[in-house]
């Protein structure tokens, strides 16, 4: 057998000559590394696998389309309806990701395209501290800011503007709405478009914006009609996993949004996400039958939805950021 | 170029830089509203009873006390999660580079990486509630490692990854053009090379750990007591935040601010650590 010529010896405390091969510790830590690189992979199986398994019991109960689109959530006479929270989640993450990308785009554009060093030195710190508050300090400004701006100011500007249009109806005398918890989550899910959208602009050859700059283009022209035909798919990405972020953010959501199970008619009726249901109503979990399977029915629910997201936009960025 | 402003096209320019100055100052301004927010709010109830004392009996109806209790248990649970962590976050991130680089198998794994990362901490915490149930185990301050060392993980192995990426590759050819095996590239000139990455990774992850609520929500429970023991449920800052602001009593919301600001200073903290550490650590790189 042909021997290995990468060996070094050490010697035992017994004086004994042991021979360990380099090469044999590499064949070993490449075998446990592999195992270990399974683990990302099997843990999406096992949380699907278990979330699916406690939930068993009211999938087998009640049909699909029942749990899905059912509007009556009342645990203890046994119907859960999800829709209104699936709605509810739907309103406030659109809200908030429509509220959210104008700005981002355009902050990501500027620090790509125009900014020099120091403004993306200073950019980045500020960036990097939003994105590292935690939720539920983003929910108690929420409480203190944003709740009681959306009851004295934007919903009077709005009933008195707007009042006509069903979408900002005020009919409710408080600030917990769907408005509040989108703006909420449009300034939590900031730093993650800008720094995705970034990266994105960052992807395009610089020889094309010298084209264009050269046949006498300005730099906006550059970016509207060169740029952004390109990276268009990139940004839809961004979108979607924006969307997909706010989707599942609990604690900051919850903390403004009016917790009433209701579907919302109005920018500034209550809602309630899907998150808020599950953390809201942990603590009665195992009191009333089907509860728990109900409220982990409703985490598969949000898993699945967030996944189908998440999957869909990084398939198609990971075709930009090589 | 120099816009002349009576050109319709170098007006739009103008408009359109505008706007986008306009929105980074928006964003940075955001970020100014919450700090003074929390800081102005949270600053006069802040004292030294809230950082060095357990609440006593009826803490949230107004009695005396503080939250030690969640400041500590935050700290365990946020430590003993990020070292879980990184214990499968390295080797996957070494793995990846040094074994596999742009492989299939290397895009799998990256993928499932990206989709664990998207996966909101409820779902995790719903995941470890339901391991709780079958296992017959109660709430804990092991079963809230676990699972937060379940959300870390994701964050942790993708910044990882990026570091390890971005390395050039000639310190590493150059150390196998002499003879050594791709285990120990990766132990003696990886990992030295790429130390500041690595402990703002570390770093990362650990300012997430601590302020996230919804994981630790159903597994690691909440308790008055300050936290000696794994099997046994442990309060964290954010919940404690969380039930502060619940009451109806004006001083104890007052403290629930206070509480948030010590969360926020604690995440600011390890967030401008991480990037000092890191800057100390290059010194020991090889340019």
């Amino acid at each position: 057998m042909a021997q290995n010529p990468i060996q070094s010896t050490v010697t035992t405390r017994n004086q004994h000559v042991v021979t360990v091969s380099r090469q044999r510790a590499d064949t070993w830590a490449r075998r446990v590394f592999f195992v270990i690189t399974v683990l990302p992979i099997g843990l999406i199986a096992v949380v699907l696998i278990g979330l699916l398994y406690r939930a068993w019991p009211i999938l087998q109960q009640y049909p699909l389309t029942d749990l899905l689109f059912g509007v009556d959530w009342k645990p203890s006479e046994g119907r859960f309806g999800f829709y209104s929270f699936i709605v509810g989640t739907v309103w406030v993450t659109v809200v908030g990701v429509g509220l959210a990308i104008p700005p981002c785009i355009l902050v990501a554009m500027y620090l790509a395209e125009y900014a020099g060093a120091r403004t993306r030195l200073l950019a980045k710190p500020i960036l990097d501290v939003l994105a590292a508050i935690p939720p539920v300090v983003y929910g108690v400004w929420g409480l203190l800011v944003v709740v009681p701006l959306v009851e004295t100011v934007l919903g009077p500007w709005a009933q008195h503007l707007l009042g006509f249009w069903g979408l900002f109806a005020v009919q409710q005398p408080t600030g917990f709405s769907v408005l509040a918890g989108g703006i909420v989550l449009a300034v939590m899910i900031t730093p993650l478009i800008i720094a995705v959208v970034f990266e994105i602009f960052n992807t395009v050859p610089v020889d094309l914006r010298n084209a264009s700059l050269a046949v006498g283009a300005t730099h906006w022209e550059t970016i509207r009609r060169v740029l952004l035909p390109q990276v268009m798919p990139g940004i839809i990405a961004a979108i979607v996993l924006g969307a997909s972020r706010a989707f599942g953010e609990t604690i900051a959501v919850l903390m403004v949004v009016g917790n009433i199970a209701q579907v919302p008619h109005s920018l500034f009726d209550a809602a309630y996400p899907l998150p808020a249901l599950i953390a809201n109503n942990y603590g009665d979990m195992m009191s009333i039958p089907l509860y728990d399977a109900a409220l982990l029915c409703a985490a598969l629910i949000l898993l699945v939805i967030v996944l189908l997201f998440n999957i869909l936009a990084t398939v198609v960025l990971k075709r930009f950021v090589k | 170029m120099r816009l002349q402003p009576w050109n319709r096209r170098h007006l739009i320019e103008r408009i359109m830089q505008i706007a986008m100055i306009g929105s980074l100052v928006i964003v940075g301004l955001c970020l100014g509203a919450i700090l003074w927010t929390i800081i102005a709010r949270g600053l006069p109830a802040l004292t030294w009873e809230m950082i060095s004392q357990a609440p006593k009996g009826g803490f949230y109806m107004g009695k005396g006390g503080g939250v030690l209790n969640a400041i500590l248990g935050s700290l365990y649970l946020a430590t003993g999660a990020t070292a879980l962590a990184m214990l499968v976050a390295l080797p996957i991130a070494l793995y990846l580079q040094t074994y596999l680089a742009t492989s299939g198998w290397a895009q799998l794994v990256r993928l499932a990486l990206d989709v664990l990362w998207g996966i909101p901490s409820i779902v995790y915490g719903a995941f470890g509630f339901t391991l709780m149930i079958v296992l017959g185990a109660r709430a804990s301050l092991l079963a809230g490692i676990i699972v937060l060392a379940l959300v870390e993980l994701p964050i942790m192995t993708r910044a990882m990854d990026e570091v390890i990426r971005r390395l050039p590759r000639d310190l590493a050819q150059a150390a196998m053009a002499l003879g050594s095996t791709k285990l120990e590239v990766a132990l003696r000139v990886v990992i030295p090379q790429t130390l500041p990455g690595i402990v703002t990774a570390v770093l990362l992850a650990f300012g997430r750990g601590i302020g996230d609520a919804a994981a630790v929500l159903f597994t690691a429970g909440y308790t008055d007591r300050i936290p000696t023991s794994l099997s046994r449920p442990t309060a964290s800052l954010p919940l404690a935040v969380f039930f502060q602001l619940g009451t109806p009593y004006p001083e104890v919301r007052e403290r629930g601010y206070a509480s948030a600001l010590i969360l926020t200073i604690i995440v600011l903290v390890v967030s401008f650590g991480s990037r000092w550490l890191s800057a100390r650590l290059q010194r020991y790189t090889v340019k």
